[in-house]
């Protein structure tokens, strides 16, 4: 069997003025093959305006056995959020 | 169904499994880089390879009537929806390779024959009405089963399923709008669609695979969050739903034990005939070796074109690297 091709990470941006999501993977030998294939693939039904593709082997991820202390330190800053603060009624809007 | 007769293994419930058990319970999804039991992941890659596979096979019967279409609109339909079939295929390739087996070693298990896929794609489809039936029950069959697999505890599997899930009722609608118009049509029309549900209706019931009495992985496959329903719950949810519909365009579903329970709120039906689904699956069915044949050729066939992209494609870094 000859050499399989590289896998690519799909991203599209659904409508004007919408971020990119991640929408799948696909296989191409390069980046001009995967769009067109992430073209045939995954905007069968007008899903999108712009496809970005992305070699899977170059995204960085953390260990999700690590999620617990990566993620801890918000949770501890509630005042982030603007409904940590009591606004009394009569003040209005705010 | 697509993946019927999928093994689970025996657990040894462990610290960590129990841990997981736990998340599952709680309604966690389970994504690629999470610890997972290794029964989990060999069920998953079992599942979710015959679940492509099927939609790769599940090409042929179809692309079979493509250019023997009776209008161009029904071939461009036709073409589309075998289109879709192949991203299915390729969405469900991508959701098992999160699981750490290439793509290559499971081309490799369909081509050797090694691994399965449903048995409902090793029947002929011999008349331009089977389009309309394997549209209506096949697709019908494969809706019935797919829905409560949009929320599997596998991420990736259940997000696959929400987007083939969402280009299928146009499957089942097409093969139902063929059949619609084969029985408005002239009595010889409304005999062959009546001559296709006879020949798809119980391959279609075995698509879920054996009664749950015998369907040993069943249990586990629950447990972990892989399957929702089992085998029986769903095939009669999909008699109660279909039978109604043959009555709509005037056709008779072939089991004499069909009737209707009033205590159930469901239909009573007979019992398919198990001897040959096992066959079937065994590699014995009428088609099983011309799809095999077919996919080995294709493949074969596309050798030269996927060497060739890659060769373009190592020459394109060498330009890029010698500027």
């Amino acid at each position: 069997m000859s050499k399989e091709w590289p896998l690519w990470e799909i991203f599209i941006r659904g409508q004007h003025g919408l971020s990119h999501r991640h929408v799948g993977s696909l296989h191409a030998p390069d980046s001009e093959m995967a769009l067109k294939n992430a073209r045939d693939v995954y905007t069968r039904r007008n899903e999108g305006v712009s496809i970005w593709v992305v070699e899977s082997n170059k995204i960085a991820a953390f260990d999700p056995d690590t999620a617990e202390h990566n993620f801890a330190a918000p949770k501890s800053k509630v005042y982030r959020h603007p409904t940590f603060f009591e606004i009394p009624d009569d003040v209005g809007a705010m | 169904m697509y993946a019927q007769l999928v093994e689970t293994g025996a657990a040894e419930a462990s610290e960590k499994d129990r841990e997981f058990q736990e998340k599952i319970d709680r309604g966690v999804r389970i994504e690629a880089n999470d610890w997972m039991p290794e029964g989990y992941r060999k069920t998953l890659i079992r599942q979710i390879s015959q679940h492509a596979h099927s939609e790769i096979v599940g090409q042929l019967p179809e692309g079979n009537w493509i250019t023997r279409a009776p209008s161009l609109q029904r071939k461009a339909i036709l073409l589309a929806k075998v289109q879709d079939e192949a991203g299915h295929g390729l969405y469900l390739y991508c959701a098992a390779e999160t699981l750490g087996i290439s793509r290559d070693e499971m081309t490799a298990q369909l081509l050797s024959g090694k691994a399965k896929y449903s048995s409902i794609f090793n029947y002929p489809t011999l008349t331009w009405a089977d389009m309309g039936a394997v549209g209506w029950l096949v697709d019908g069959a494969a809706i019935m089963n797919q829905v409560p697999l949009q929320r599997c505890s596998y991420g990736p599997y259940s997000r696959a399923m929400i987007r083939v899930c969402k280009e299928e009722s146009f499957h089942q609608r097409q093969g139902f709008d063929i059949m619609r118009q084969l029985c408005e049509g002239t009595e010889e029309q409304k005999a062959m669609a009546q001559d296709a549900l006879n020949r798809w209706w119980w391959p279609s019931l075995m698509m879920f695979g054996p009664s749950d009495k015998d369907s040993v992985h069943s249990e586990q496959s629950m447990r972990w969050g892989i399957k929702q329903n089992t085998n029986d719950e769903l095939r009669q949810k999909f008699v109660d739903q279909t039978v109604p519909q043959a009555e709509w365009l005037g056709l008779t579903v072939p089991d004499p034990d069909l009737k209707w329970n009033e205590e159930t709120g469901g239909y009573d039906f007979g019992e398919p005939d198990w001897s040959e689904f096992f066959e079937v699956i065994k590699g014995n069915g009428p088609c099983n070796r011309d799809r095999l044949a077919a996919r080995n050729k294709a493949w074969d066939d596309g050798a030269w074109f996927r060497d060739g992209l890659t060769a373009h494609a190592e020459k394109q870094i060498q330009h890029i690297a010698a500027e």
